[in-house]
């Protein structure tokens, strides 16, 4: 088990720097110039400028060097600077890092239980009203586009009805609590500041419930199909036979192991989720790693492009090695060796 | 021994390819004849009427100019269904030849390749997409670009899984040993037998590839004005909250003729693959 875990972790360093020469690739080999995108048409006019951005950001260097530079500095942990704010990628990606796991937890929180619920439900009820219509809401829940949810949450809740605060992570007025965390709500509790706690928390509200009405959709699925899985397997059929109660056949003979099937899937999920970040982010004006990453890909940062993509690329291949040795744990049938 | 009875068409089993048809249909066909059921052209400009809420001359409204957004929605689902189609086709394409090809194979060229499929499963491929749209500069044709390029992984790996199961089957051996060449033994033989299975997978794809391309333009980096796409057109819903006929409409034609595809695509993964026959 370690040896394999150790062996999945070695393999992530090729995906790893694929990641890095694919983004790098992109930004620097394709026809648009990375200085007409951050110098503006003015400064672009004057020589002297080109070359001086040029020279300051390695351009002027042939590809292959100016690649080896980013992978040499990138090993020593220094993720380069962001040419559109001057500052550290590191330092802004660990401000925007919080930012979006805050917002990603509470989504979960919200849509997971009642998600593995509805999709039990709909599973045992299979061809009845009710799965008729869990399955019509997460379907369309599949369908929704996540930037006109998001949009219309917005204006709705808060242009129309007044419901819930404006975009941001919180009013105007308020202070951020100290950061320890950096995700506001945790920082605010842990300062016992119950003002920053209730802004933090409302403001947080619609932009989770857009992620989360994606992610029900997306688990109610899962777990439906899984769970018919189970129930087609010869065990259910003996647990009913023997009469027990199909809560007591469902809750504990079929469920422990639909489950399995569903944690699997949490790269997808994981994947699902950052797309719409992307979106959701933008349109609540959420300052985290889905705003950042399109704010980093309209100006050609790319170094902000860079790092942003290996974080988010890395966070998926060891939640991916995560999930694998965890289904390994649950499901003593599969042996890594 | 009694013959099985024949199952009776439920609509609870069927129902799904029923109401994808039809939503996909309703979509499909309107905007294919929109030159014909609009009345108004998609970037006539009628100022003295921006802005209209619905009503029997304009049944969607009009927007900030006073285009009809009926004729908008139709032109729009054009450009935003032929997107998503587009894009399927050739990464599925793509991705299936070089997933067959790989698998049929097998060696140290196999092994390559699911190393590159990783790479690219494993990076954020919207973030990919938008630094690519913005390089090349935003245009309808280069999101479509941007997204080919980050599409086809799934239809490689299901591919290559597929030829990997159907290799070691009789037939194929019996090809191979019958003297036919390792090229047209693939096409005329195993080729065929991953069809269903990736035809099912692209249907159900074309829904996520119309949401991801309809985002692209939203964020400003797909169709530029005055052309119509229904991502783009959402998105003026920002700066005129308080028409809500200009947001509604466009979301609603994508949400709805998603929704068919899913449906589409469900009973035809259904239909296609033995193991889900069960239920």
């Amino acid at each position: 088990m370690a040896v394999y875990a150790l062996r999945r972790l070695l393999l992530a360093i090729p995906t790893l720097i694929g990641i890095t020469l694919l983004t790098f690739l992109v930004s620097h080999a394709l026809p648009k110039d990375i200085v007409l995108v951050n110098l503006g048409d003015r400064a672009t006019q004057d020589p002297e400028l080109v070359a001086a951005f040029r020279q300051k950001w390695g351009l002027d260097q042939p590809l292959p060097l100016q690649y080896l530079r980013y992978v040499s500095r990138l090993a020593r942990g220094d993720l380069g600077t962001s040419i559109a704010t001057n500052r550290s990628v590191g330092r802004e990606l660990a401000l925007s890092v919080p930012a979006t796991l805050e917002l990603a937890a509470v989504a979960i929180i919200i849509a997971v239980p009642p998600g593995i619920l509805f999709g039990v439900v709909s599973a045992a009820r299979r061809g009845g009203g009710s799965d008729l219509i869990i399955r019509g809401v997460s379907s369309i829940g599949l369908a929704m586009p996540t930037f006109w949810l998001a949009l219309l949450m917005l204006i709705v809740f808060y242009l129309q009805l007044g419901w819930a605060p404006g975009p941001g992570r919180l009013d105007a007025g308020i202070t951020p609590p100290p950061a320890v965390t950096g995700m506001h709500t945790i920082d605010a509790l842990l300062a016992g500041d119950m003002v920053a706690l209730r802004n933090a928390a409302a403001h947080l509200v619609l932009p989770a419930m857009v992620l989360a009405i994606v992610s029900f959709a997306f688990i109610v699925r899962i777990t439906r199909e899984s769970m018919l899985e189970v129930l087609n397997q010869d065990y259910v059929r003996t647990a009913r036979a023997k009469g027990l109660a199909q809560r007591i056949v469902i809750g504990r003979h079929a469920l422990r192991n639909a489950l399995i099937p569903v944690i699997t899937v949490t790269g997808t999920l994981y994947a699902q989720l950052m797309a719409g970040t992307v979106l959701t982010e933008t349109i609540f004006s959420w300052p985290g790693i889905g705003r950042y990453a399109f704010s980093s890909a309209s100006s050609l940062d790319f170094p902000a492009i860079m790092g942003t993509a290996l974080v988010i690329g890395a966070t998926y291949i060891v939640l991916n090695l995560i999930v694998d040795l965890l289904y390994g744990l649950v499901n003593p049938r599969i042996r890594y060796d | 021994m009694t013959r099985r009875p024949r199952r009776p068409f439920r609509f609870t089993r069927h129902g799904g390819l029923v109401v994808g048809a039809i939503l996909v249909l309703v979509w499909a066909g309107p905007a294919i004849l929109a030159p014909w059921l609009s009345r108004y052209d998609y970037s006539e400009q009628q100022l003295e009427a921006a802005l209209s809420p619905p009503t029997s001359t304009h049944v969607f409204g009009t927007d900030e100019l006073g285009r009809d957004v009926f004729a908008r929605v139709l032109y729009g689902a054009r450009v935003t269904l032929v997107l998503g189609l587009a894009v399927v086709a050739v990464s599925s394409a793509f991705g299936t030849l070089l997933g067959a090809v790989s698998g049929f194979l097998g060696g140290w060229q196999d092994e390559a390749l699911m190393r590159a499929t990783e790479v690219v499963m494993a990076f954020p491929s919207i973030i990919l997409a938008m630094a690519i749209v913005v390089a090349l500069g935003p245009s309808i044709e280069h999101a479509a670009i941007a997204m080919m390029l980050v599409w086809w992984p799934p239809y490689a790996r299901l591919a290559r899984g597929e030829v990997l199961a159907l290799k070691r089957l009789d037939f194929v051996e019996a090809a191979t040993a019958l003297g036919q060449r390792r090229w047209r033994v693939l096409i005329r033989h195993v080729l065929p037998n991953i069809a269903s299975r990736i035809l099912a997978l692209a249907t159900l794809d074309v829904g996520a590839a119309i949401i991801t391309g309809a985002g692209l333009s939203f964020l400003g980096l797909g169709a530029v004005p005055p052309a119509p796409e229904l991502g783009a057109m959402v998105s003026k819903g920002r700066e005129l909250p308080t028409a809500w006929w200009v947001t509604v409409f466009p979301g609603l034609a994508i949400l709805t003729s998603v929704l068919g595809l899913n449906f589409l695509g469900d009973s035809l993964r259904d239909l296609t693959d033995p193991r889900r026959a069960l239920y």
